[in-house]
């Protein structure tokens, strides 16, 4: 899982992607979700990452990651995976 | 170099000409000290009134009026007011000026335009022989020409389907009495025919290109609209880093030798593939955003109307924006007295 190589994220969390011209605002987590999957962390180090700074249940967490996942999959923001 | 470059499409609205950004884009230039007559077709045209950008206006008659009458026109402010270059900036006169070229050339007025077949092949009612010619997806169309033609559109089309004008104007419309409606709107406005075209879901993206008529694109930004008026215009926008609509662009203005400024308009989808949906064969409003950015388009298309090399572009600012607004400019009685009884106002 790698953000796409050209998308531009800044210190305050404003992601531009200057293929689609569209820009979203992420907040504290989402910006800290993107600079790990940025690091290449996997899923499962990235749910240990977010567990020590955040009060979270693992499941809801998973839950919640997956969901984020895909969102930035939806909105072309993720390298396409090679089979 | 000192030039005196007259320039139409002074409608500075909510619906712009690109007078005002092409002007604004040559007095940005470095190399071209130019005296700007502006060619008015209505009294009040903002652009005549804006500070520092026309020096001196002029109002001519509707090309609609006849092509003599209006070349007619043209040759009595030369001879008061010699001009250089002409770049007519909107669609309904381009036509008329390209067919004028020799005659223009003769009194020592350059222009820039694509070819009167440049023209012709890329128009809306032609667009699908367009794309099988130079191997460009579009979306299928057919034309109309009279209202009975309306009950084809259920033999080709699923709907909902764009309903364009020849020129201008174009509707969604999910059934045929939606299409009649449109299509007793457009040809009232703009005449036959009224182009049916496939309906593409995507993305609209755009981009102002240069071509140098030898093939070699000169300029090419690519832009998406960020924020539509209800006329569809670009409110706001943001430059793009996509190399397909570049390599779509260098490829067709290589194929066609391509000569002067131009808009593509295409819809790109989710799968990424682009479809072309118009070509406007001249400078788009939005033309300053390119300047911006780094490519003067305007001076570029100068420098080669009166025969300078041109270096191409290769560069821009990615994620430049603009975004328009409206701003009330004072003007007092005299000015507009000025132009209404003498046709003519030197700021």
């Amino acid at each position: 899982m790698k953000i796409k190589k050209n998308i531009a994220v800044s210190e305050n969390g404003f992601l531009f992607d200057p293929n689609s011209g569209e820009s979203y605002s992420l907040n504290k987590t989402g910006q800290l979700i993107v600079k790990l999957i940025s690091e290449g962390k996997t899923e499962s180090e990235i749910i240990e990452v977010v567990k020590e700074k955040y009060e979270v249940e693992t499941t809801s967490l998973q839950r919640y990651l997956d969901d984020f996942i895909m969102m930035l999959q939806q909105m072309n923001l993720l390298e396409k995976e090679e089979d | 170099m000192k030039l005196t470059i007259a320039v139409t499409g002074l409608n500075n609205t909510d619906n712009p000409g690109p007078g005002i950004p092409v002007i604004r884009g040559i007095r940005e230039s470095e190399h071209i000290e130019a005296r700007i007559i502006g060619l008015a077709y209505e009294n009040l045209e903002p652009g005549v009134y804006m500070p520092n950008m026309i020096d001196k206006t002029y109002m001519i008659p509707y090309p609609s009026s006849g092509t003599e009458a209006y070349l007619e026109r043209i040759e009595e402010i030369h001879q008061k007011d010699p001009i250089d270059l002409i770049i007519p900036n909107l669609d309904a006169e381009l036509y008329t000026f390209m067919k004028a070229e020799p005659r223009l050339r003769e009194l020592g007025i350059k222009t820039f335009l694509p070819t009167q077949e440049q023209f012709e092949e890329r128009h809306k009612a032609n667009l699908d022989a367009f794309g099988k010619k130079y191997d460009i997806k579009v979306p299928k169309s057919i034309t109309l020409t009279s209202h009975g033609d309306i009950q084809k559109i259920k033999d080709h089309f699923d709907y909902p389907v764009l309903v364009k004008g020849k020129f201008y104007d174009a509707y969604i419309a999910y059934n045929s009495d939606q299409v009649a409606n449109h299509f007793n709107k457009i040809s009232a406005k703009w005449g036959l025919p009224i182009i049916i075209q496939e309906f593409i879901k995507g993305t609209e993206v755009n981009v102002v290109a240069l071509g140098d008529g030898q093939g070699n694109t000169i300029a090419a930004v690519p832009m998406r609209k960020l924020f539509i008026t209800d006329k569809g215009k670009a409110w706001s926008g943001i430059t793009l880093n996509d190399e397909e609509m570049i390599r779509i662009t260098n490829d067709l203005i290589e194929r066609t030798k391509w000569r002067g400024g131009m808009e593509l308009e295409m819809i790109k989808t989710n799968k990424n593939e682009y479809y072309m949906i118009e070509i406007n064969p001249r400078i788009p409003a939005w033309v300053y955003l390119a300047v911006g950015a780094g490519q003067n388009i305007p001076e570029a298309l100068v420098k080669l109307a009166i025969g300078e090399k041109v270096e191409p572009y290769t560069n821009y600012q990615i994620g430049k924006m603009f975004i328009r607004y409206s701003w009330d400019l004072l003007g007092d009685i005299q000015e507009f007295e000025q132009l209404s009884i003498f046709g003519e106002i030197e700021k």
